[in-house]
């Protein structure tokens, strides 16, 4: 593999190096015949995230030639290579890309200005391809907007805030947050945005749902989308499967693919959020009447207990925060997306293929180059 | 009860989102006091939290396009909530620059300030966005803790340097110790000292001025000029004080009781700031 980029394609690079850093540990890297492949997955399985530079990108690319060769290595040593994005764009001219297969080091050189060079020799483990399942092409619902929308939107919600529950109708779209059945929620500051379709580039709604996912990996997308200058496009079905964000130009493809709360968790979350949604006119704003929003209380009391939470909230079967890793063991061995039937469970893993025998699973074109894992010495040697 | 506020303009808007951040940077939570004319923001002196104790009174009209408020009753026309600041001051500063704020009462699964804004939007159609603030009703029972506290039988009183000088020593004096005296005389002249085994660090104000109180503050009539009074506060509490306040204030000053308090106020236009901090031995 040898593969130079150069200009400005150095600094989407290390954006896209910096905001898979967002969502695992280590960078699984893949030349391919179709570009370059950079992927990533969070320690409980329940987000993924896959950039693929086409060789268009690159000013040079050459990928080994039996597409056998794939490696994994420690996100934070490579984001050290591109560590200053402002440096990195003052004296970066281009960037190399090869592997040193004498050393089993992969070789990241940067050559900046007045001739410096800076090259940094990284090693790597080999391992399997990692690959999400997921079929953006046919979700029902599919919004697109230009990364500051989605900048702006995130911008409401505090950085603490985990999950958020986006909730679509024929002409609009709500952002909450997500508070846990069993958090103390009188206590929490609740948002909600609304936000008109005409904001959207894109807007179809084939289903009126909500979904809530994790923010932290739309943070990350932003990070690259909002630099990249490309529109965010989200995909996604029912709550449970899982929701695609997703960038690309004309040589390159990111895709997020998260895990989304399942359907009994939501349904009474749901419940809740909307119920006094529908009570009140489209623009609740501009009609608010101070008699619809009397406050009858008893105010001689003391008023702490005497506001229980309504029966909805009441938390029967809690879902635990995340999978713990025994959990996403089992669940790699499982044959079936275990969404339903696991209550204890609050996000759905997402499968892949790797850990999966390749005939079992509905495959889609992302997956077409599943293959078993050669040994690794015949490997290295072939992708020479 | 029934209260709804609604400020159109970004001036206002700003300027209630200063006071409410130099409330937050004091105390992580206070009681709002709303009135017809007023807005509150009290701290009542507990242990809890150092004996400090804040009362920071707001004119509605200066900023407020539409207040409606209906009391708990006619004789009692007013609603005491308990409040986390920090919530307020986050919801205001994701509105910072909406066409329109409105705050409202509202009961959800519990009560409610309710914040919404209008947001500018890429489309005819503004963004809306709401915060939910959980706040507890304060039973009228309780409102006694939560009136203007009576100014102190001052010894001195005097005008404050400009709080930024004062907030560079403090921070300084901070590093060596806990406990610093603020002592000031009637000659306009104002010390704040610091003293341990190792190092006794003094700063020294001069013609600072000492504000005309009238005859009612008999006290400090019959006292000699130059004699000052003095007292040792957490130089935390003071820290926070000169640190926290964004209202540029066009008078400030500090009474000192000696060995007891000392009373700090800022005043503007159309808030004041009153902070006390109790004296330690």
């Amino acid at each position: 593999m040898d593969c130079v980029a150069t200009g400005g394609n150095v600094k989407v690079l290390a954006k896209a190096i910096h905001s898979l850093s967002r969502i695992g540990e280590e960078l699984y890297l893949e030349p391919t015949e179709d570009g370059l492949t950079l992927r990533a997955v969070n320690s409980s399985r329940s987000a993924f995230a896959c950039f693929l530079m086409s060789p268009l990108f690159f000013q040079r690319y050459q990928a080994p030639p039996d597409q056998a060769f794939r490696c994994k290595m420690p996100i934070k040593s490579v984001q050290t290579v591109f560590r200053s994005l402002s440096s990195l764009e003052r004296s970066v001219e281009k960037c190399r890309i090869e592997m040193n297969n004498q050393k089993s080091r992969l070789r990241i050189t940067l050559h900046c200005k007045h001739g410096l060079l800076k090259t940094h020799n990284l090693s790597f483990q080999d391992c399997e391809c990692l690959q999400a399942v997921f079929d953006k092409d046919n979700c029902t619902n599919v919004l697109r907007a230009q990364p500051r929308l989605w900048v702006d939107t995130v911008l409401h919600f505090p950085p603490s805030l985990e999950e958020v529950c986006v909730s679509v109708s024929s002409d609009r779209v709500w952002l909450r947050n997500h508070v846990e059945d069993d958090a103390d929620s009188s206590k929490a500051m609740m948002t909600e945005l609304c936000l008109s379709s005409e904001e959207f580039d894109h807007f179809v709604i084939g289903s009126q749902t909500s979904i809530t996912f994790c923010l932290k990996e739309l943070r990350g997308l932003l990070v690259f989308a909002e630099t990249a200058g490309l529109p965010i496009s989200m995909y996604f079905d029912e709550p449970g499967s899982p929701v695609v964000l997703s960038v690309s130009d004309s040589v390159l493809d990111a895709n997020f693919v998260l895990a989304t709360l399942s359907e009994d968790a939501h349904q009474r979350n749901n419940n809740k959020a909307n119920r006094p949604r529908a009570e009140l006119p489209p623009d609740d704003f501009m009609c608010d009447d101070i008699d619809s929003y009397l406050i009858a209380m008893e105010t001689s009391d003391l008023a702490g207990p005497s506001y229980e939470p309504q029966p909805q909230t009441s938390s029967s079967n809690h879902k635990s925060r995340r999978l713990s890793d025994e959990e996403v063991d089992e669940k790699e061995e499982e044959e079936e997306e275990s969404g339903e039937g696991q209550p204890n469970k609050k996000f759905c893993s997402l499968f892949f293929g790797s850990v999966l025998p390749a005939s079992s699973r509905p495959t889609n074109q992302t997956m077409q180059s599943q293959e078993v894992l050669a040994s690794d010495s015949e490997d290295e040697r072939q992708s020479e | 009860m029934k209260f709804r506020a609604k400020i159109n303009d970004v001036g206002c808007l700003n300027h209630f989102t200063r006071v409410v951040n130099t409330i937050t940077k004091l105390t992580k939570t206070c009681v709002v006091r709303l009135t017809v004319d007023n807005i509150f923001f009290v701290l009542s002196g507990k242990v809890a939290n150092g004996g400090v104790s804040m009362w920071c009174e707001l004119l509605q009209v200066n900023f407020f396009d539409e207040y409606q408020l209906e009391g708990v009753s006619e004789d009692a026309n007013e609603i005491c909530l308990e409040v986390n600041p920090e919530n307020l001051s986050r919801a205001l500063k994701t509105a910072q620059n909406a066409k329109s704020v409105k705050i409202k009462l509202t009961k959800k699964h519990y009560p409610c300030l309710t914040l919404a804004a209008e947001l500018p939007s890429l489309s005819s159609i503004s963004r809306i966005v709401t915060h939910d603030i959980p706040v507890d009703v304060i039973p009228r029972r309780l409102w006694h803790d939560f009136k203007e506290p009576s100014m102190p039988d001052f010894d001195v009183s005097i005008y404050l340097p400009p709080l930024k000088t004062m907030k560079s020593v403090v921070d300084r004096m901070k590093n060596l110790s806990n406990y610093l005296v603020v002592e000031a005389n009637l000659c306009g002249e104002m010390n704040l000292k610091i003293e341990t085994d190792l190092v006794s660090v003094t700063t020294h104000f001069k013609d600072l001025g000492n504000p005309p109180w009238g005859a009612s503050q008999s006290q400090s009539q019959s006292r000699d000029v130059e004699a000052m009074a003095h007292a040792r506060v957490d130089i935390r509490k003071l820290q926070q004080f000169l640190m926290g306040q964004q209202v540029n204030p066009t008078k400030s000053m500090c009474n000192i009781v000696d060995k007891r308090i000392i009373h700090l106020i800022l005043l503007q236009e159309d808030v004041s700031l009153q902070y006390f901090i109790p004296a330690v031995v």
